[in-house]
């Protein structure tokens, strides 16, 4: 490496909310030009409020920044773009009814008229320069969401930003998709750019990344090259104590398996008529975690919403079965059924959405108000039970480690990680008989990953069918025991998830069955 | 047969407050303020053009009027009042985060009041025998039109019988709509309706753009009310004359999907159909099912609008939410 020019030294940062929650305390960062420098740490210990404090979303409560060594400060977005900082949000920063150029040149004082065909054209060349693919005119809402994060990085550079933060920029992408980004990031890296990348997944931090800082519960904890370090360590410095990064697996017990879910033939079009299932059949049984895997809309939110009675269904059915064990089969048909009855019957679903808090929680409610919202139902009183979902909130928060203020907070509050932990521990306190989880750990740290993994075993373990939708095939290969592949709304196949691997189930992702590629 | 000679300049001349008003709240709407004061606004931006003008024909004492300051003392009045309006509607709502809608509605009901405490006040000064005040040598001088407009025929009847601020209604109207789609500041105002947190991150200064939109709107919306009696009343104040004008103005963004230069047409569509008892033979019942029609074309835009699903069709995304940036 030649000489590491210093962009920008943090010392001393401290910020607090509402006088309550620390988010940073007394932070030293450094950021070299020509470096990409991993931000690492569990949900809620300050990452993201560390860098909207450069970026100038928040304002320092103490602390000193020096950009090209001068002290600066940094009141407000538009101070952060006048030092060549800008900043990618997790949740992007676009205007839905504006073309890409408009949000480009949104804010922006150029000189002379307002001409959105040059800005247009000074885009295509930032474009070529390093292989983005953008098109000025087209409008926000029409764009995926891989699109939209381009546009946010062509924004920047069009602004001649050299200093670069992405927050979780891989959280929403596929992997090919994060590939892409990579080699631009590597791009820019070797332009001589300054870029900050904040991740939970730590084979990425691998993969980009040249150094590596950690915080912990708001405060620095140190920082590592990327070469000389393994995950474990990088976990263990994360977490402040040693943690296995093993995912167990129980064995199922077979003396009590039994069938729980079938569904058969189902066939389900969304609102606009577009085929999203075809003809899926499988079975799920009782005491085993199947997992879903495929590529992100390929029907996996349909196939769990059908089952808990929230998605109208084509053809074909969804059988529960109560009881096996008598002579004759006890069954219930769940198509047709209210969502309320399905979820009595113990089906629940916990979705976790891109969003986090679009499905399953509200956000001005706090944590007590959003265990009622399963709960208000119980009991013939016209007055509501407010002690009861209390202790299960108080609960969920010691067992999960959730990182709250209290639980009379509102869960907007919370940082996403810890919305997720809400989330996901109210609907296995409810006692079920199926577990349907999508995307439970969907920006989750490791540790709090670990924490959901291990309940969702523990949920095997009594006997509960597990349905779990995931998106990192790494984890759906050491959690599953049998692994369903969606392929276009189609079943590409039913594997073993002990005895096939990665390559098997990727090709059947992509391609219909499998096979040789 | 509907004389359309005649209906035409009184369709225009009911349009032109609702022109005003709804010209003005679409552009505070599109800073994302949705100002529900609008009618009180239109109803301060009345009176404090009678107050100016009542002080300074009193001050005449017989003599002839100075046709300027007849003019701009009013209109001034008028400007400052609903700017006032304005002003308190942004501290509330903008600097406190005040609940908006509760703030306009207030604020509605506060520009009545204050609208008919003051000309029930005037009435009692002039003595008159009837609840009205008279302003009529300012009336003749707002309601001025051209000379020459008389000897035009049917062309000068439609176009050229209104007084002046009938044309800088429409003006603005055409200009907001210029300024909103093709210039830089439109852009920006746009952005801080539709996500004001993306304009914040851009470096735009949310609080500066709601309150000189909402300021500018408001002002321009009490030229709605200042135009409403000083031309189309005769500059004739009587109490509640004024209305439901300004919820017509409302409903008039709505319908025109927060389009100004849609607003110029559409404004005389609505005047149209609020006097079209008036060209259509009825009892006195029917005629106020008549001046339900704007309300029900509204409805059914509203309609149509929402079944055509397009993104473009629907109001500003963050219209009549605060935003306070370290909100998580």
């Amino acid at each position: 490496m030649a000489e590491r020019q210093l962009a920008v030294r943090m010392r001393g940062i401290t910020k607090e909310f509402a006088g309550k929650v620390v988010a940073n305390k007394d932070v030293d960062l450094d950021i070299y030009r020509g470096e990409v420098l991993a931000l690492l740490g569990e949900n809620g210990s300050g990452k993201t409020t560390l860098m909207n404090m450069l970026s100038g979303i928040y304002f320092p409560d103490s602390g000193t920044i020096e950009i090209d060594g001068k002290k600066v400060t940094i009141a407000s977005p538009k101070d952060a773009f006048d030092h060549g900082i800008g900043m990618i949000h997790q949740h992007f920063k676009l205007v839905n009814v504006f073309t890409a150029a408009e949000n480009i040149v949104l804010g922006l004082k150029e000189e002379g008229k307002f001409d959105l065909a040059a800005a247009s054209e000074r885009i295509r060349q930032i474009c070529d320069a390093y292989g983005f693919d953008v098109d000025p005119s087209q409008k926000v809402y029409d764009m995926s969401v891989s699109q939209k994060q381009t546009v946010e990085i062509v924004k920047l550079l069009y602004r001649g930003a050299d200093i670069l933060i992405l927050d979780e920029p891989t959280a929403v992408l596929t992997p090919q998709e994060t590939d892409k980004l990579f080699a631009v990031l590597r791009n820019m890296r070797d332009d001589g750019k300054a870029i900050i990348i904040i991740t939970h997944k730590l084979h990425e931090v691998q993969d980009i990344s040249d150094r590596v800082a950690v915080l912990r519960k708001g405060e620095y904890v140190g920082e590592m090259i990327t070469a000389e370090t393994t995950t474990q360590e990088m976990t263990n410095m994360m977490v402040g104590r040693q943690v296995s990064l093993n995912i167990d697996r129980p064995p199922v017990e077979m003396d009590y398996r039994m069938e729980r879910i079938r569904v058969k033939n189902l066939t389900v079009k969304n609102h606009e008529g577009i085929t999203k299932l075809d003809n899926v059949s499988f079975t799920a049984y009782t005491g085993e975690i199947l997992g879903i895997a495929g590529i992100s809309g390929s029907g996996q939110k349909e196939l769990l919403e059908a089952i808990a009675g929230l998605q109208p269904v084509e053809s074909g059915s969804i059988e529960y079965v109560v009881d096996a064990t008598g002579e004759v089969e006890e069954v219930e048909q769940l198509i047709g059924m209210d969502p309320i009855k399905i979820a009595q019957m113990g089906v629940v679903l916990s979705f976790v959405p891109e969003d986090r808090l679009g499905m399953g929680l509200v956000a001005s409610m706090d944590l007590t108000d959003n265990m009622m919202l399963r709960s208000f139902r119980d009991g013939a009183s016209p007055f509501t039970d407010r002690k009861a979902p209390r202790h299960l909130a108080e609960l969920v928060v010691d067992e999960l480690e959730v990182n709250t203020p209290g639980v009379s907070t509102p869960v907007r509050r919370l940082s996403g990680g810890n919305v997720q932990k809400v989330l996901v521990g109210r609907e296995i306190a409810a006692a079920p008989t199926v577990l349907l989880s999508a995307y439970a750990v969907r920006g989750l740290d490791v540790n709090s990953s670990y924490l959901i993994y291990d309940l969702l075993n523990r949920q095997k373990g009594n006997g509960v069918a597990v349905v779990y939708v995931g998106e990192d095939l790494d984890v759906l290969l050491e959690l599953c025991d049998r692994i369903l592949v969606l392929c276009g709304g189609k079943v590409s196949g039913i594997v073993d998830g002990r005895t096939t691997n990665k390559n098997e189930v990727g090709l059947m992702m992509t391609k219909l069955g499998g096979g040789e590629a | 047969m509907l004389d359309v000679v005649s209906f035409v300049p009184r369709a225009v001349a009911q349009g032109v407050p609702l022109l005003y008003g709804s010209t003005g709240e679409i552009i505070t709407e599109k800073s994302g303020n949705l100002n529900l004061g609008i009618p009180g606004v239109m109803y301060v931006g009345a009176i404090c053009g009678v107050i100016g003008s009542f002080l300074y024909e009193r001050s005449l004492d017989g003599a002839q009027i100075n046709a300027a300051l007849g003019l701009l003392i009013p209109m001034l009045c008028c400007l400052i009042g609903s700017l006032l309006m304005g002003l308190l509607y942004c501290f509330l709502t903008v600097t406190l985060r005040a609940n908006q809608n509760v703030t306009g509605l207030a604020m509605t009901t506060f520009g009545v009041g204050f609208g008919n405490f003051f000309g029930g006040s005037l009435i009692k000064l002039t003595g008159a025998q009837v609840p009205s005040i008279a302003l009529s040598a300012t009336s003749n001088l707002f309601r001025k039109s051209l000379p020459f407009a008389a000897k035009l025929g049917w062309f000068g009847k439609v176009f050229l019988s209104y007084g002046f601020l009938a044309y800088i209604a429409f003006a603005v109207a055409l200009v907001a709509s210029y300024v909103l789609e093709h210039t830089r500041v439109g852009l920006q105002l746009r952005a801080v309706g539709e996500d004001p947190a993306t304009a914040d991150a851009a470096g735009i200064n949310i609080t500066r753009y709601k309150y000189i939109a909402t300021c500018l709107g408001c002002m321009i919306a009490g030229l709605g009310g200042l135009y409403y009696v000083m031309d189309y009343a005769n500059g004739v104040w009587s109490n509640d004359a004024f209305g439901d004008r300004g919820w017509l103005a409302l409903a008039l963004v709505i319908f025109t999907i927060w389009r100004p230069k849609v607003s110029a047409v559409a404004s005389v569509l609505f005047g149209g159909l609020y006097i079209l008892y008036v060209f259509i033979p009825s009892g006195p019942a029917v005629k106020e099912l008549y001046k339900m029609l704007p309300y029900v074309v509204t409805i059914i835009v509203l309609v149509l609008s929402s079944l055509r699903n397009q993104r473009e069709n629907q109001p500003p995304e963050s219209l009549g939410l605060p935003y306070f940036r370290e909100e998580r």
